[in-house]
């Protein structure tokens, strides 16, 4: 446990100046960690393709994209911000933060909320089907065309309920206690297929996997809520709601829905299944 | 025979013989109604039971969910059909095999030793593993499905055990009956065939039937495979509803589908005991 809970108490906003402007947002106003500078947090080492060369500085990776576009949003240059590197279960904990926020493929679940401050969600995870060369499914482009595939999923998650409803399967799912299980039998063959979410489909393709690869990714399953990332700010941080705003903007304007398309679906090869 | 009207003393015998049962019957009733009230207030009236109520017992959720158990547990009823019969197959073969008396047969007899050591040892669930993510990773040609592996495992586990209980049955009958048996002429084939199988079996009816009663709940486990069973059916509707209504939809229906298998064997064994005891039944 390296909680350190008195320094909670120590946050920043004691030592505030007073505003000079009205817009709590605008850059000056921000009490970042180093005046003038964001630090920007994210773990080390960090894959593809969140990250490209575990080399967040790079901008390339859908979340050192993301970050950088945060940061212009909030006013700072790309020579102003700075990376720090924060395992990721350090990070959730709660106690003193050396960053203004840390990317890292966080979950916002309400027991993380106990500890730490999420900003607006960056991302919506998507379910992804993932296969091996030689699969009847390999180079499959529609949902059609996996409609008569044996698919595997895990028991109890999101990813049976989107095959169920999204691909209407025409064969049942093979339903497994865990996804190595799944990645067991899509290696043995007993399965064309199987569907995983997307961070969890490029952690299998390019570790689990002997000749994986991901066909694409599904639709969001209508009516749901989707596990959401968040960018992660230390609890109470007077900059979460300007960082939110920040995401809601480039939300709002396509910016994170390119970044998606340029880095998930185009570099990362999980195209979108129709 | 000619039939007399009962005695004074022999109706007087027959009347308080009624009353007695009558009085043990109210008496029964009373006791169990007591215990039942007992029962049902601490469990009513227990502190969360509104919550228990809500996620164990709710009828629309149910309701809902009835019909994709009943789907799993059409699947479990099948695998224990043919389960059942070709693990009473291997038990008596087996059974035989490991009775065979000539020294020629002791490779024979060592390889079935080895088999019920093995299998009745080996946890059920391993074994499934192995055959159903092992085997076909061999990547043979005509693998079977997971579905037709996993039940040969099952074959296999309780083929070792039911292979014990026929032994068991085939080793009480007395040698004498052999060696009588023999005396008269009869082949080894036809002494086993008519005289101590049919002995042996009807003794260990009822262990086997109860073995069968435990295949039923156990077919269930080849879900671990990918097939949805009842119980697995029941977690997929728990994970959708964070009820855990559709396990005890589960559960009833297991028990439900057991009670025919159970009352028979408990008919043997009270057939059996009446024919083996001049008392009669008790």
């Amino acid at each position: 446990m390296f909680a350190v809970f008195g320094a909670v108490a120590c946050a920043p906003q004691e030592t505030t100046p007073t505003p000079t402007t009205g817009d709590a947002c605008a850059k000056e106003n921000l009490q970042t960690q180093t005046a003038g500078q964001l630090t920007i947090a994210t773990d080390d080492p960090s894959f593809p393709p969140w990250v490209v060369d575990n080399e967040p500085e790079n901008k390339e990776g859908f979340e050192s994209a993301v970050a950088y576009a945060v940061a212009a949003e909030l006013g700072f240059t790309d020579a102003e911000v700075t990376w720090v590197r924060v395992p990721f279960n350090a990070a959730i904990q709660p106690g003193p933060k050396d960053f203004d926020f840390d990317i890292n493929q966080f979950s916002i679940t309400d027991e993380r909320r106990e500890a730490v401050d999420f900003s607006s969600p960056y991302y919506d995870v998507r379910q992804a089907v993932v296969t091996v060369a030689g699969s009847p499914i390999e180079g499959a482009t529609s949902l059609a065309d996996l409609a008569d595939a044996r698919l595997g999923v895990q028991v109890g998650t999101t990813s049976y309920q989107t095959v169920i409803d999204v691909i209407e399967p025409t064969v049942e799912p093979s339903v497994l206690n865990t996804n190595e299980d799944v990645v067991a039998q899509l290696s043995n063959g007993t399965i064309d297929g199987a569907v995983f979410d997307l961070p969890t489909a490029f952690f299998v393709t390019a570790v689990e996997l002997e000749n994986g690869m991901i066909v694409g990714q599904l639709p969001l399953l209508e009516g749901s809520t989707p596990e959401q990332f968040g960018l992660l700010l230390d609890k109470d941080s007077p900059l979460t709601s300007c960082v939110s705003d920040a995401v809601d903007a480039l939300r709002a304007d396509g910016t994170l829905a390119s970044l998606e398309t340029e880095w998930l679906a185009d570099v990362a090869g999980a195209p979108e299944l129709t | 025979m000619v039939s007399r009207p009962p005695s004074a003393r022999q109706l007087e015998r027959v009347a308080y013989r009624r009353r007695q049962t009558v009085r043990s019957v109210i008496v029964a009733a009373i006791s169990t109604l007591c215990v039942g009230l007992l029962l049902g207030f601490a469990i009513v009236g227990a502190p969360g039971w509104e919550r228990v109520r809500t996620r164990f017992f709710d009828p629309e959720v149910a309701w809902r969910y009835l019909p994709d158990i009943l789907d799993g547990l059409w699947l479990n009823v099948r695998l224990l059909f043919f389960c059942a019969l070709g693990a009473l197959t291997v038990g008596l073969a087996v059974a035989l095999v490991r009775t065979l008396r000539p020294s020629v047969f002791f490779p024979l007899r060592v390889l079935a030793t080895s088999y019920t050591y093995v299998f009745r040892g080996a946890p059920l669930i391993i074994v499934l593993y192995l055959f159903v993510f092992g085997v076909p990773g061999l990547r043979l040609q005509g693998t079977p499905t997971v579905l037709v592996l996993g039940g040969i495992a099952l074959v296999i586990t309780y083929g070792a055990y039911l292979a014990e209980v026929f032994r068991a049955g085939i080793e009480s009958i007395h040698p004498s009956q052999r060696a009588a048996a023999r005396s008269l002429g009869l082949t080894y084939r036809q002494t086993m065939r008519h005289i101590v199988l049919p002995q042996a079996v009807r003794r260990v009816a009822p262990p086997i039937l109860n073995d069968l009663v435990a295949l039923q709940k156990d077919v269930g486990l080849i879900s671990l495979a990918g097939p949805i069973d009842a119980i697995r059916a029941a977690q997929i509707a728990t994970a959708e509803t964070f009820d855990y209504t559709p396990y005890v939809v589960a559960g009833v229906l297991f028990v439900l589908l057991a009670i025919p298998l159970i009352a028979v064997t408990d008919a043997l064994t009270v057939r059996a005991a009446r024919r083996q005891s001049a008392e009669g039944s008790w």
